[in-house]
């Protein structure tokens, strides 16, 4: 893992010489973040009260053959005061891409997002997600990928051959958001495959807008991105759990229907792994009422259910769960806004509350203010190891 | 035949010659008319937008936005929007097929996450990145969108012009009506007033520097909105207007959005 690590940091380094000399652009971001954690952690190891962390992500962008090829670079690399897993360093992006008049490729390590729901991504398969980063799974780790879309009258195809299985990351021992404070030991990760992480997995997707319709329809063959966890001892005999990365087949199916201020939402999976086959869906809809007071300000309403057909021995906490939101967006100068919600278990008390806001200050800083909330979770509750892990977090980015 | 003979009545009927007296509607109509026919046939254009947005004690704020529009002919232009400034929002792309009284269909693609999203076409009346420009103000322009009615003859900044009274005919507008100074000689507006849903006067929008391009279609170098309301305004500054730059349909797609800086 360290190895590979360098391996990236000296591969960015050099390209980031070579890149200065040249005709591109650079733009991109730092950020100082800070988060507090009222309670106290499960574990003795972990961190208490506050942490701070910095982050950049620079990007650089050539483009030649008039906006036809186009090369980016977009290095990530993290800071962490407490946690030694969450001190990271990625290659978010290193594409080239050649578009033609019906046909575009694309060759490298690329990140990319499919489906239309809020409350979690079901369809949304081909990055591994940067776990240690941010644990709402929004942030996601470059796959190394070669990626044909052939455009017609009739849709887009795309197909991907993704050589390189990039593991989850998740927070160390000392950090939080860990859950039950167990550590995840990524030294003795099992794979199912005997090509382990150098498993090539292939995925197709097909999608198409058709008036107020928005459809995809993909599959993806390979190794999980979502591992399942074995018990199991470290070097020193410490309990800790092992991730185990399956083969899974996966069909996915993501609609969008727009009526106006109304938009209707569904995405579909069905997944083969070693247990045999199950389903799960996220659908439902987000209303706007734009000028609401008669200000500028919109307000969204949003409202999804979440299902899984393994019930109790679903890998995910959202089995039979509601989500319902809300959105303002102020629509001012500084593009003031605001995510309030919460995701209720149906078959228990088990809720989860979150806010995300955010405002620009200037011309080149942004603010963001974040809460997260685990509320009443019974102890049959997969969250329930995140009882203890509320938590605020407070943001300044600059951009460049 | 017959049914021939009515039509080649009707458009003499709306040629913006007197031959016929017209009703103020009909004349309205045959201006609008006259400004689109003039305006046809330009194919694709590329250009360059700063906006400057300034409140009431003067502090101001940058935004910049590359566009790509292309005609299409019988509908409503599509239109591809990418945003350089601010800088938090740069790579941030629109892409929008608009439709005369039928709702546009629009996506946006949020680069941090990788995401196209359709979003809801239904907010026309409001601000445009924060900006005194309405969705409405900035989208494409088409004969079927308003109904008309000629008011009288103006001289405005010694430019002789026809003041029409414009109505929004599309669900959602901000606005009750428009009074629209349109230039006789080249055929676009000078000055826009726009008045709010309850009919008091909100914004005043002016054209500056027409230039003409490929010897035929007229473009303004900058468009001055001044809200009377709250004392706010937004110059619109354009740059490197470049027409009948190849691009097509393919460049107006889901896909393409992604591709864009």
């Amino acid at each position: 893992m360290f190895l590979k690590l360098k391996k990236l940091f000296y591969i960015s380094f050099f390209l980031g010489i070579c890149l200065s000399v040249q005709a591109g652009e650079w733009s991109g971001y730092i950020a100082g973040e800070s988060r507090y954690f009222p309670e106290s952690p499960l574990s003795a190891n972990q961190y208490d009260d506050f942490n701070l962390s910095l982050s950049a992500q620079p990007e650089y962008r050539h483009e030649w053959d008039d906006g036809y090829q186009t090369f980016t670079f977009v290095p990530f690399v993290r800071l962490d005061q407490h946690d030694s897993e969450r001190r990271h360093f990625d290659i978010r992006e290193l594409t080239w891409l050649k578009a033609a008049e019906d046909w575009e490729l694309r060759v490298g390590f690329r990140k990319l997002f499919w489906g239309v729901t809020e409350s979690q991504h079901l369809v949304d398969i081909i990055n591994q997600t940067d776990l240690v980063d941010h644990p709402d799974s929004e942030e996601k780790l470059g796959q190394p990928m070669i990626n044909l879309a052939l455009i017609r009258d009739w849709g887009t195809v795309d197909f991907f051959i993704l050589p390189g299985f990039r593991e989850r990351t998740f927070p160390g021992s000392e950090g939080r958001l860990l859950s039950g404070g167990i550590p995840i030991d990524i030294d003795q990760t099992r794979y199912e495959s005997g090509a382990k992480e150098k498993h090539v997995d292939w995925a197709v997707r097909w999608e198409h807008s058709l008036g107020d319709w928005d459809i995809g329809l993909s599959h993806f063959s390979g190794t999980s991105r979502e591992p399942r966890f074995l018990p199991g001892t470290d070097g020193a005999g410490r309990f800790v759990l092992i991730p185990f990365y399956e083969q899974v087949d996966q069909t996915g199916f993501d609609l969008q229907i727009t009526k106006e201020d109304m938009l209707w939402k569904l995405e579909m999976i069905s997944r083969k792994d070693q247990d045999g086959r199950f389903t799960a869906l996220t659908g439902g809809l987000e209303y706007t009422f734009v000028g609401v007071f008669e200000t500028d300000a919109n307000v969204g309403v949003l409202a999804e259910y979440l299902f899984d057909d393994r019930h109790d021995n679903a890998a995910t906490p959202f089995e039979d769960d509601f989500m319902l939101g809300m959105r303002l967006a102020l629509n001012d100068v500084q593009s003031t806004d605001l995510l309030v919600g919460g995701i209720f278990d149906l078959d228990s008390s088990a809720s989860f509350y979150f806010i995300e806001a955010s405002r620009r200050l200037g011309e080149n800083w942004k603010l963001s203010l974040e809460a997260y909330i685990y509320a009443d979770m019974p102890r049959d509750d997969l969250a329930y190891g995140f009882r203890n892990e509320d938590f605020l977090q407070l943001e300044l980015a600059w951009f460049f | 035949m017959k049914r021939r003979l009515f039509l080649a009545l009707l458009l003499v009927g709306i040629m913006p010659v007197d031959l016929f007296a017209q009703t103020p509607e009909e004349k309205g109509l045959a201006i609008a008319m006259e400004t689109d026919s003039r305006d046809a046939g330009f194919g694709n254009y590329i250009a360059d937008m700063t906006m400057i947005l300034m409140n009431r004690y003067g502090d101001k704020s940058i935004r910049e936005v590359r566009m790509k529009i292309l005609e299409v002919p019988g509908d409503g232009d599509k239109s591809m929007n990418i945003f350089d400034k601010p800088r938090d929002v740069k790579g941030t792309v629109v892409l929008t097929f608009s439709h005369g009284l039928k709702p546009d269909e629009q996506w946006i693609y949020l680069p941090a996450l990788k995401r196209v999203k359709r979003i809801s076409s239904g907010n026309k009346s409001g601000p445009f990145m924060g900006s005194e420009f309405a969705y409405e103000d900035i989208g494409s322009w088409e004969v079927k969108k308003y109904t008309y009615r000629y008011l009288r003859d103006d001289v405005l900044n010694g430019n002789d012009c026809f003041v029409v009274e414009n109505t929004p005919a599309y669900k959602y507008s901000g606005y009750s009506r428009q009074t629209e100074w349109v230039d006789k000689t080249i055929h676009q507006p000078r000055q826009i007033v726009f008045y709010d849903r309850k009919g008091a006067l909100l914004k005043t929008l002016t054209f500056n520097g027409y230039r003409q391009y490929l010897g035929q279609y007229w473009r303004a170098d900058e468009m001055l909105m001044v809200n009377h309301q709250t004392g706010k305004s937004t110059r619109l500054l354009w740059k490197n207007y470049r027409f009948r730059t190849g691009l097509s349909s393919r460049d107006f797609t889901r896909n393409s959005m992604k591709r864009m800086r």
